[in-house]
């Protein structure tokens, strides 16, 4: 299968590319790591006019830390694996991250790309609406900056304007005292997640939850967000997350598609979910 | 095949293919595609059909196998019209811009759908989808039932899957004008049964369809028989054109648009004594051919037919078989051709059985299975059954799974609440494949109006130039099954040489070498035939060695060994004469050879299989020539809460026979479990109801990969075939045909429920295993 | 700014196996058809073009990807081993050797992919373990090995690199 003929474009900076952005709206498909768009091109699933490579363009590579963390368009997911502070600020996204793909897929798949490409059963859109984490969208008008529960709309739809650019991905810095599990089940290794679940928690020196934040993945259309607050204060045990997982279970929506359904989805919330929140009471807490 | 340029001036090549499952062509318009620059042509079904006509089947009925649709597509992939191009990129691009009117009509793929009375016909002039019922009876299986103390019925299903090779794929095909000739190119396996049958469709004398498969083909397992289909299209696009054509298949078009493994439905039935003898089988197949009976189909559903016995006892048995046809691609050659779909039936009613009779499944199969003082064994259906000590093989699988101890764990498990599950499957092998077994797809007094068929010749050449380096040429066609390997050992054990001076010719050439209708590689017909035919013509050729050497040192030919490159008195080694001399010799000075020994040193075989006759009246057949044995075990544990299927163990015990070479025997064994866990575990060509195809890629069509492969315990049992020179079975089909059945049997034993479905997707798994209806996948 | 024409034909530079290698490509020329089709480096293969059996596996400045994926004006001015950079003069690396010793080649269609990764990964990776070297397979497809040897091979080799670097 090959592709349908485009333009190739290479823009040398940022402004560049935001202006052939403008210029060229939904034409356009950027191109970093090409692990989604390459395959969709191939089999003529999209035909932009335009392929905009951002891979040159300086300054997208970077992973910023400071009082938020900022990983940029063209950083890749093994670059990032393979950053020692980044990883330390992020250690939910170190989590996850080996579930992301193949080792040949993360060599060139970015971040970005994952999240701009909004698949429902991705690691990266999770991971970053588990962390309550942003975008960074920059466009010839200006940069504006979405929570990641804004920014994923549906299935593979964001609230990314056809002219904008996703510049970066922005994490909030790590807390202390926070422990980190990250759980997925797909029919093989490496494949899609039918259900992956990440979760941040804070229990305090009692025992007792102090927060937790559950994101689901390959559940709904985008990544969902249980809501965990009726369960403060409680003693953070294996029952506890038991308990949460099943009002999770109940709450979610599943989506039903090729061999898997509904039923068990749902069925994994529950015990995927139970599985990661107690991984997450006994893992080790960051400092 | 991408590789390649053997022709100057190539062009490029790409299908058209129907959208839709069904649905009539009312009409197709090029004008725009041929405009494109860089477009060469595009021409049409109807076109083609003027050059390329219908493909011959055994099976009499209305429905017609072209390589193109017509007037009526009949499965989404459907080939309609063909573009030539200077690339692929435009003559993909020109795909874009030709015209057609569809005037779609309703599908069907489900084969519980297609046999409806008020289903959608694929053709209006049959009347019906069920193409052909045959029915057999041998021994007396209705007294059997009767007088059975216990009976077991079980309802089967088996998914479509295809063991998609790495190479896909590929043709090349030149028309020359003057001689009024083709020749193709293509990773085509044989059997080249299918020569014939596409010179038929060109309208060529055989001489004049030229097909040349080159040396590397990546992979086949018995796809690439089906390539011909392409190979006669595209043959058609180059005469028509004007230009040699070049078509590499992509990978969507694989899966969609190949060919694949047969999906079948159906029940099948035991009947036993009440000590758990087997008396008497019956089956019921309902086959899923797809859109078309394409040859050599039905040859998967008779492949196993006569040894419907599978490595039982059993004299007593009713088949019945009804081919049915879909709106899916047309069904060919899969690694296990047809062994999968058998054994799964016969191995889980073995299973039932067991508990039913509350007899250790292991122990039920060891009652029943023939013994090893029963060789010959003259199966009810016709197959003999050539050597085997099958017991000795179960024995060793126990050992190597230490089976008392996987019993333990089994308790264990279950005390604690556990889904833990044994399963067993075994059967027999068949290698080296009687052409004549397809008949069985018409009855006696239809083959009784045709020429009989029978036999399952293997075509070698061998010869030993002026310097005494040697060159075979064998008719197998291999696809990294190591044959220039086996055969260089063999001729050189033979001749003394080593096999560096051997140089093999796996390539075949229709036009230069010996060949039959049996050429090819399928069946695992290389280990089991094509050897034999290399050692005898090494024989040959090392005979007049021998008579050369005894006249020079004036000792009887026996007196003479060939060892070390040499000619020598076996009592006295220093009377040598080197190969190379010999081999000089015989080509400069032909008048001082031996009396009454011809001349050069050129050996053709073409070495038959006499017991490999016709199918007689009562639809008996011997259709093999050699027969293995499989025995293979799965110990597995599920979890309830994902539907997770580990193998905590898996032993496997191949009697393949002697051994030729332990290093690709082993191989074979582990990629022939790869494909059997693959059908088992993640494999399943899906349709919709419609016929719509889903699993249109490797994302979607899911193969295992390094981190799903279960340590595979191998064991080795030989009992040599008493037919053949070398002692050796064909083998490679192996746990393809066991897997799904064994690991079906531990999930049934796992689950404690019997409505076990392939394949064990982690869904199905946690549907069985909560008590649910399964979730049916899709339609086999 | 390089903005490429979709219908012409563009110079694309390329460093294979420590050579400078000039070839054309439209826009849509896909990198594992520019190496095999346009530079004549015909051992790296196309098992599926969307990115998933991983046979046309190639290094591009240092890590291992897939070339059906990549288009060859992405790559211009790159670094890009191919498996026929693998061997020495007239000898097997030491991957491939181990390869041959275990048999890990079957019809070979997918091992020139895997060769690449594997290279790749024990640049990486002195002392893998089985279930680290069967995670970095899991991205290639092999329908004729069942993986057994070739997951042997690289530990193998994994085993000689160390030994001969001491």
């Amino acid at each position: 299968m090959k592709p349908a003929a485009f333009d190739y474009c290479r823009p040398d900076t940022l402004d560049e590319a935001l202006e052939l952005l403008h210029e060229l709206g939904s034409d356009a498909s950027v191109l970093a790591g090409g692990m989604s768009l390459g395959a969709m091109l191939n089999m003529r699933l999209v035909r932009p006019a335009a392929v905009v490579d951002i891979k040159r363009i300086p300054g997208l590579k970077a992973a910023i830390i400071g009082s938020e963390v900022s990983t940029g368009a063209t950083l890749t997911q093994a670059a990032a694996f393979e950053h020692e502070t980044l990883i330390r600020e992020l250690p939910l996204l170190a989590l996850a991250l080996p579930w992301v793909g193949h080792f040949q897929t993360r060599n060139r798949g970015t971040l970005c790309g994952s999240v701009a490409h909004a698949d429902p059963s991705a690691e990266m859109p999770l991971v970053l609406t588990t962390l309550d984490g942003e975008v960074e969208l920059q466009s010839v008008r200006g940069t504006r900056r979405l929570q990641a529960r804004e920014f994923f709309v549906d299935a593979m739809t964001t609230a990314r304007a056809h002219d904008e650019l996703l510049t970066a991905l922005v994490w909030p810095a790590r807390r202390p005292e926070t422990r980190h599990a990250f759980v997925e089940i797909a029919q093989r290794h490496g494949d899609f997640a039918i259900v992956a679940c990440a979760v941040e928690a804070v229990v305090d020196p009692h025992d007792r939850l102090v927060s937790l934040a559950m994101g689901l993945g390959g559940v709904e259309s985008r990544p969902f967000v249980a809501d965990t607050a009726a369960f403060v204060g409680e003693r953070a045990c294996p029952a506890l997350a038991q308990a949460i997982a099943a009002s999770a279970a109940e709450r979610v929506n599943p989506m039903t598609n090729l061999n898997v359904s509904a039923a068990y989805r749902r069925a994994l919330v529950r015990s995927l979910g139970a599985q990661a929140i107690a991984e997450a009471f006994a893992a080790k807490p960051t400092t | 095949m991408d590789d390649l340029e053997p022709v100057a001036g190539l062009r490029h090549a790409a299908i058209l293919r129907s959208q839709h499952p069904h649905a009539r062509i009312r009409g197709i318009d090029p004008t725009a595609a041929k405009r494109l620059p860089g477009v060469v042509g595009v021409v049409t079904g109807a076109e083609i059909g003027a050059v390329a006509g219908v493909i011959p089947s055994v099976v009499r009925s209305k429905i017609r196998y072209r390589v193109c649709a017509t007037t009526k597509a009949r499965y989404a992939g459907e080939p309609i019209a063909v573009v030539v191009a200077d690339n692929r990129y435009i003559a993909e691009d020109a795909l874009e811009l030709i015209e057609v009117d569809y005037d779609p009509l309703p599908g069907v793929s489900w084969l519980e759908d297609a046999v409806r009375p008020d289903a959608p016909l694929l053709f209006e002039e049959a009347g019906t989808n069920v193409a052909q019922t045959r029915r057999f009876a041998y021994g007396d299986p209705d007294a059997a039932f009767a007088s059975a103390a216990r009976t077991f019925r079980y309802e089967y299903r088996y998914p479509r899957s295809m063991a998609t090779p790495m190479e896909t794929y590929g043709v090349i095909a030149n028309f020359e004008p003057r001689p009024d000739r083709y020749t193709i190119w293509s990773n085509f396996q044989g059997p080249f049964v299918l020569q014939p049958l596409m010179a038929v469709s060109l309208n060529v004398p055989g001489n004049r369809l030229r097909i040349i498969t080159p040396l590397d083909s990546g992979g086949s397992f018995g796809l690439k028989q089906a390539v011909y289909s392409y190979m006669v299209l595209m043959a058609a696009v180059s005469r028509l054109l004007g230009v040699p054509v070049k078509w590499t298949e992509d990978r969507l078009e694989h899966l969609m648009a190949s060919s694949s493994a047969t999906d079948r439905m159906g029940e099948v039935e035991a009947a036993f004594t009440s000590e758990g003898e087997l008396t008497g089988l019956r089956f019921g197949n309902v086959v899923n051919l797809g859109a078309y009976i394409r040859a050599p189909e039905p040859a998967s559903v008779y492949r196993m037919h006569s040894t419907s016995n599978g490595p039982y006892r059993v004299k007593n048995i009713a088949v019945e078989n009804s081919l049915v046809v879909t709106n899916r691609v047309p069904a060919g050659l899969n690694r296990g051709y047809g062994g999968p779909q058998f054994y799964f039936a016969l191995e889980r009613i073995m299973d039932i059985a067991a508990r039913g009779l509350g007899i250790d499944p292991v122990e039920l199969r060891r009652r029943n299975l023939i013994r090893k003082d029963e060789f010959p064994y003259g199966c009810p259906a016709g197959s003999v059954l050539d050597s085997g000590d099958y017991d000795a093989c179960v024995r060793e699988v126990l050992r190597l799974a230490d089976y008392a101890d996987l019993l333990k764990r089994r308790e264990r498990a279950r005390a604690a609440g556990k889904l833990f599950g044994i399963g067993m499957a075994v059967g027999v092998e068949p290698s080296g494949s009687n052409m004549a077994y397809v008949g069985l797809a018409q009855t006696p007094e239809q083959r009784g109006n045709a020429e009989p068929k029978s036999g399952a010749n293997a075509s070698v050449t061998i010869a030993m130039d002026p310097g005494g380096s040697v060159t075979v040429q064998l008719d197998s066609t291999p696809n990294g099954q190591g044959h220039a390997t086996v055969a260089s050992q063999i001729v050189a054990q033979e001749l003394g040489l080593s096999p560096q001076d051997v140089d093999v010719i796996t390539e075949a050439d229709t036009r230069g070498m010996a060949w039959s209708i049996a050429s090819g590689n399928y069946s695992n017909r290389f280990a089991a035939l094509v050897t034999s035919a290399v050692m005898l013509g090494a024989r040959r050729i090392g005979t007049k060695l021998k008579q050369m050497a005894a006249e020079e040192f004036g000792v009887p030919a026996a007196a003479i060994e060939l060892a070390d490159g040499a000619a020598r008195v076996t009592a006295d080694s220093q009377r040598s004469i080197s190969v190379g001399r010999l081999a000089a010799r015989a080509h400069w000075h032909p008048a001082g050879m031996p009396m009454g020994m011809e001349a050069g040193m050129h050996e053709s075989v073409v070495l038959d299989a006499p017991l490999l006759t016709a199918p007689d009246a009562a639809d008996r057949v011997a259709s093999a020539l050699t027969y293995g044995f499989v025995a293979d075990l799965a110990a597995i544990e599920i979890d309830r809460a994902t539907g997770r299927l580990d193998v905590v163990k898996y032993v496997s015990v191949h009697d393949v026979g002697t051994v030729l070479n332990p290093k690709i025997v082993d191989g074979q064994v582990q990629g022939g479990f790869a494909h059997g866990l693959g059908a088992a575990l993640f494999e399943e060509l899906i349709h919709d109801r419609e016929g719509n195809f889903v699993t249109g890629s490797f994302a979607e069509y899911l193969c295992p990969t390094a981190p799903e492969m279960p340590v595979l315990y191998i064991g080795h049992v030989s009992t040599p075939s008493p037919h053949n020179l070398t002692g050796a079975k064909g083998m490679g089909d192996g746990s393809s045909m066991l897997a799904p059945a064994a690991l079906a049997n531990a999930a049934a034993d796992a689950l404690g429920r019997e409505d076990i479905e392939l394949p064990l997707t982690l869904n199905r798994v946690w549907a069985l295993a909560n008590k649910s209806a399964p979730a049916v996948g899709g339609g086999s | 700014m390089l903005r490429l024409k979709s219908d012409a034909r563009h110079p694309v530079t390329l460093e294979v196996n420590d050579q400078p290698r000039i070839g054309h490509a439209e826009p849509r020329l896909l990198l594992s058809d520019f190496l095999r089709h346009e530079l004549g480096l015909y051992g790296t293969h196309v098992g599926c073009e969307h990115g998933v059996c991983g046979a046309c596996t190639v290094i591009v400045d240092g890590r291992a990807v897939r070339s059906c994926t990549q288009f060859a004006v992405e790559c211009d001015g790159a670094a890009v081993r191919t498996v026929e950079g693998l061997a020495g003069q007239g000898e097997l690396g030491i991957l491939q050797q181990a390869f041959r010793r275990h048999h890990a080649v079957q019809c070979g269609f997918c091992t020139a992919g895997i060769l690449m990764s594997a290279t790749d990964f024990l640049g990486r990776h002195s002392d893998p373990s089985e279930m680290e070297v069967r995670d970095m397979l899991s991205g290639h497809i092999c329908r004729c090995t069942g993986y057994y040897p070739i997951v042997a091979a690289i530990l193998d080799a994994a085993r000689a690199i160390r030994e001969a670097e001491g």
